[in-house]
């Protein structure tokens, strides 16, 4: 029978600690409302999207109740947009996008994903029309997340399409200055997408998945940190060692609500995506894990180090405790998203050139980051373009979600509200790369021997 | 399905009878129990079987027996304490 201590444990790291399950995401397949009519087509995605996740947020809220452990998110991936409406009649998808924000409003989930395309290697006439519908199509939804593969380790860089995210990041801006340019928090670019990613902007559906699914992306940054309290001082190996240990006990709560969600949805489990994904609030946060292992600010010396270490045994640990572990699966490191990640840029600890390196040893990438509203489309291509090499010569997932916020400058403060929280504007450099981006075309794919 | 239930608050009196009683009134039957009392605080865990019983009804009486009271009750399926100590 279980014990006192082990119920106190547990109620401890869901009371004090944050734990929680961050999302429940219902992966939904709309390969089958494939219609040359718009109309049709929208009609098809809103029943199959409302029909499939009819139960998906009552039944989030059941476990949660029954389990006692917080399910913060329920949402719904979708397939790429620009394939599932790839034969539709129409001059652009903002109709469909807006479809899509009325099939969550009324399964209640908080955001959808999958208004996106794959054009790592190039675009298909689709992939243009979805492309140039994106600024429209998040500025006049709520609920909707976009994304775009332009690169992979098999394919290279697609720079058109780079060059061409640089200016609709600026466009969706400027769409919605009013509100701090808060379109493009909804908005990720990707090297090396996950299929099976249950986390927003990123989530999409992918083309191999089966019809319906359920993933389920695990959290708890704050129990981590908890638990490295209790070994201040101690060698890399007892730091390890906890690590693992509490990534093991985070993922099997995860393993357990996505089973049981599977189970009461009638739906076939999909995988757990191992993160930890941290939230504005104060114990929650993936930085001051960094100061609890010896690195008060984040961005000091040491940080990708200490970064490295989290990201390795939150797989280590996190791996023997699901059957299927997928998605993203390590620890995120967005600015605007946690409280201490936005002290450290507010006080210049973290610059952006440092975050940049620490992306090369986490998942994802530039996440939320704030920067001036003049900065040029050309300037954010080339930081895309980094951040995609990064993702393709080391053969892992990438992405960046950065905000030109219009109107403000480095050293002003951007307000995202929520879950998305507040960052401070980050200077970007002055120095141009517009010939550079301007070249056009693709970038080969890397060389895959000779790994040095 | 074996139910936790943690009741945490300022010890008085008939705490335990009251969550006691309308338990014995469900027909839920009590497998173990520990209660400790630190510094005028009340702390509870009850294990109690829950099979054929609706859990939201329950959970629902529970909370407002809290309230009713002026303690914290909390009641979670066995299952997340198996899940997280037991392989």
């Amino acid at each position: 029978m279980i014990s006192r201590d082990e119920i106190k444990e547990t109620n401890r790291m869901i009371e004090h600690s944050n734990l929680d399950v961050r999302t429940i995401t219902m992966g939904i397949s709309l390969l089958d409302c494939a219609n040359s009519d718009e109309k049709i087509f929208c009609q098809k995605i809103y029943d199959k999207i409302t029909t499939c996740a009819k139960n998906l947020v009552s039944v989030g809220d059941e476990i949660a109740r029954e389990l006692g452990v917080p399910v913060v998110n329920k949402r719904i991936s979708i397939t790429p947009i620009a394939i599932a409406a790839a034969g539709v009649n129409t001059s652009d998808y903002v109709n469909i996008a807006k479809t899509l924000d009325r099939a969550a409003a009324e399964t209640g989930v908080n955001f959808i994903g999958g208004f996106g395309a794959l054009v790592q290697k190039g675009s298909a006439s689709g992939d243009i029309k979805l492309i140039e519908s994106i600024p429209a199509a998040l500025a006049h939804t709520e609920r909707v997340c976009s994304s775009l593969n332009v690169a992979s380790t098999r394919s290279g860089i697609n720079m058109d399409a780079v060059a061409q995210t640089g200016k609709i990041i600026k466009q969706m801006a400027e769409l919605t200055k009013a509100g701090d340019s808060i379109a493009c928090a909804k908005f990720v670019v990707f090297c090396n997408a996950a299929e099976d990613n249950p986390f927003m902007a990123g989530a999409f559906h992918g083309v191999s998945e089966r019809d319906c699914v359920i993933n389920v992306g695990v959290s708890g940054p704050g129990v981590v940190k908890s638990a490295l309290e209790s070994v201040r001082g101690a060698d890399f190996e007892t730091l390890c060692e906890t690590i693992k240990r509490t990534a093991f006990k985070i993922t099997r709560v995860g393993q357990l609500v996505a089973q049981e969600a599977a189970k009461r949805l009638n739906v076939p489990f999909g995988i757990i995506d191992l993160s930890l994904a941290p939230t504005p609030a104060i114990g929650d946060s993936i930085a001051e894990i960094f100061a609890e292992m010896g690195i008060p600010f984040a961005g000091a010396p040491g940080t990708t180090a200490a970064l490295a270490i989290l990201n390795d045994n939150v797989k280590k640990g996190g791996v023997m405790a699901s059957s299927y572990v997928g998605g993203l699966s390590g620890a995120f490191i967005p600015v605007s998203e946690d409280h201490a990640m936005a002290h450290a840029a507010e006080i210049g600890a973290l610059t952006l050139e440092k975050l940049e390196a620490m992306t090369a040893v986490c998942s994802v990438g530039l996440d939320m980051v704030a920067v001036p509203g003049d900065t040029d489309a050309d300037t954010i291509s080339g930081i895309i373009a980094d951040e995609m090499a990064i993702g393709m010569i080391n053969n892992k997932t990438t992405a960046v979600r950065i905000i030109p916020v219009i109107g403000k400058k480095a050293g002003d403060r951007a307000e995202f509200g929520g879950l998305l929280g507040s960052a401070p504007i980050m200077p970007v450099s002055k120095f141009s790369c517009a010939d550079f981006i301007r070249r056009g075309g693709r970038i080969p794919a890397p060389i895959h021997s000779f790994k040095n | 399905m074996k139910g936790i239930i943690t009741v945490i608050g300022y010890d008085k009196v008939g705490i335990i009878a009251k969550i006691c009683m309308f338990l014995s009134e469900s027909g839920i039957n009590v497998l173990d129990i520990s209660q400790t009392i630190v510094q005028g605080f009340f702390n509870m865990l009850m294990i109690v079987d829950m099979t054929d019983k609706e859990f939201s009804e329950i959970d629902a009486h529970l909370q407002n027996l809290g309230e009713e009271i002026g303690v914290s009750v909390k009641l979670q399926s066995e299952e997340i304490f198996n899940a997280m100590h037991r392989i």
